[in-house]
C-alpha cells in the first residue's frame, strides 16, 4: 500500500526514476490513482507536463519527442490504454520507438464499474499479442527495479514498454457506496 | 497575430488547388532543415514525391497523429520549425489535438491541412469536411487563432512564409482536388525513423 512518506511512496520513487533517466516530458489523461504522481510532476520544474484530450494523441507526442531527442512517458488508466492498440501496432512497434507507458490499473480487486472490469481484460492480451514488454508492479520494493531496468531496456532495444500499477501497490480506487 | 487580411472567410470561398503542386511549393520554401511530419495517405505520398528530405517523417498508419507527432518534435527541438501535414479525414479523427496545440501555444509548429472533402484513398467517400465541417473554423474554435484558408497558390505560399518566419502555432487550410498522388512512399519504417533522427541531428 501507498505511504505518504516522501521518497518512499510509489509515486515519489517513480518520479525520481523518471528524473534519473531524463524522462522529462510527461503527458497524461488524468486518473484518480495517478493524482499524487501528476501533482508531484507538475510541482517539479524539471518536467514538462500536460494533459491531452485522448491517449492516442499522447502516444504520438512522446513518439515525436523521442525521434527528436527527448524522452517522454504517457500516463493513463486501463480504459484509456484500450484506445491504443492501433497506435502501438502502427507507430511504436514498426518504427521501433521506445514509447514508455504507465497505466493505473482499474477493473480488478474491488472494481465497482462493470465497464472497467470488461475493458481491463483486454489490456494484457493486447500487450502480449503485440509482443510489448509489460510489468505489473504490486509491491513498493519492486517499483524502482522494474522502472529502472525496463527504461534502460526499452531505450537499448528501441521497444515500447508498459508499466501497470496494480491496486495492490496503489490502493486503487475504492468503492464509495 | 499577423494573418493576411485577404484570406477567405470559409472553406467554400477557397480555391481548389492541386495537392502535389502545393506540396512542392511548400517544400521549396524550406531552407532551415524544418521538420515535416507527413500524415498517412495521398498527403504522405505527395510529400514523398516532392523530394525526400531527411527532416521528413513519413507516417505509415496511426491515422490522425501527424499533429501530435509534430507537437512532440516541436517540444523536443524548440528552435526548429515543424510542419504537421495532414489530411482532412485524418485531422477529423483527432480534433482534440488542435486544442492541445493551442493550449501549449507551441510557437514553432505549423499545421497544414490538405482538404479534398473525401476519403480519396478508400474510394472517394465523402468526409465530414464536405458536409459542413470547416476545419479552419474548428481550429479557431479550439484556440488556434492563427488559422486561415489559403485563397489560392500565392496566398498559400504567403501563409507558409509567414508560418516559417513568425511565431505559431499556425493552421493553414488548403482545398485540394481529386488528383492521384505522384508517387508512393516506400514502406520501410525503421529506415524512415533512422533517417529522420539523423536529419534532426539526434543520431550521427
Amino acid at each position: 500500500m501507498d505511504t505518504e512518506t516522501p521518497g518512499s511512496s510509489w509515486h515519489a520513487i517513480t518520479q525520481a526514476v523518471l528524473k534519473r533517466h531524463k524522462v522529462d516530458l510527461v503527458v497524461y489523461v488524468p486518473d484518480n490513482v495517478l493524482r499524487p504522481l501528476i501533482d508531484g510532476i507538475h510541482a517539479d520544474p524539471f518536467f514538462t507536463t500536460f494533459s491531452v484530450a485522448r491517449e492516442e494523441e499522447g502516444l504520438g507526442i512522446i513518439a515525436g519527442a523521442w525521434m527528436a531527442g527527448r524522452r517522454g512517458i504517457l500516463l493513463m488508466q486501463t480504459s484509456g490504454f484500450a484506445t491504443l492498440a492501433n497506435v502501438i501496432a502502427s507507430l511504436s512497434v514498426p518504427f521501433q520507438i521506445p514509447t514508455l507507458m504507465l497505466v493505473s490499473e482499474r477493473g480488478t480487486l474491488g472494481e465497482f464499474n462493470i465497464g472497467q472490469t470488461m475493458v481491463a481484460r483486454t489490456m494484457r492480451p493486447v500487450l502480449d499479442c503485440l509482443a510489448v514488454e509489460h510489468h505489473t508492479m504490486t509491491r513498493l520494493d519492486e517499483v524502482e527495479f522494474i522502472l529502472d531496468r525496463s527504461i534502460v531496456q526499452a531505450v537499448a532495444t528501441q521497444s515500447p514498454v508498459c508499466f501497470i500499477l496494480s491496486p495492490l501497490l496503489t490502493g486503487g480506487k475504492v468503492f464509495a457506496a | 497575430m499577423a494573418l493576411p487580411a485577404n484570406h477567405p472567410a470559409g472553406r467554400a470561398q477557397a480555391k481548389v488547388m492541386n495537392r502535389f503542386d502545393i506540396t512542392k511549393r511548400m517544400v521549396a520554401r524550406l531552407h532551415h532543415d524544418e521538420a515535416v511530419i507527413g500524415g498517412i495517405g495521398y498527403t504522405n505520398f505527395d510529400l514523398w514525391a516532392a523530394g525526400r528530405r531527411p527532416q521528413n517523417f513519413y507516417m505509415l498508419g496511426s491515422m490522425g497523429l501527424a499533429v501530435p507527432i509534430g507537437l512532440g518534435v516541436a517540444l523536443a527541438q524548440p528552435r526548429r520549425k515543424v510542419i504537421a501535414l495532414e489530411g482532412d479525414g485524418s485531422i477529423l479523427m483527432q480534433l482534440g489535438s488542435l486544442a492541445t496545440v493551442a493550449a501549449r501555444a507551441q510557437k514553432n509548429l505549423a499545421i497544414v491541412i490538405m482538404d479534398n472533402g473525401a476519403y480519396q484513398i478508400t474510394g472517394g467517400q465523402k468526409a465530414l469536411s464536405d458536409q459542413g465541417a470547416d476545419i479552419v473554423a474548428i481550429a479557431r474554435g479550439a484556440g488556434l487563432s492563427q488559422s486561415a484558408w489559403a485563397a489560392d497558390e500565392s496566398a498559400f505560399e504567403e501563409l507558409i512564409e509567414l508560418s516559417l518566419k513568425e511565431d505559431g502555432p499556425w493552421l493553414i487550410g488548403c482545398r485540394i482536388g481529386p488528383e492521384k498522388p505522384a508517387d508512393t512512399t516506400e514502406r520501410d519504417p525503421p529506415r524512415i525513423k533512422d533517417q529522420f533522427m539523423r536529419g534532426l541531428g539526434v543520431k550521427t
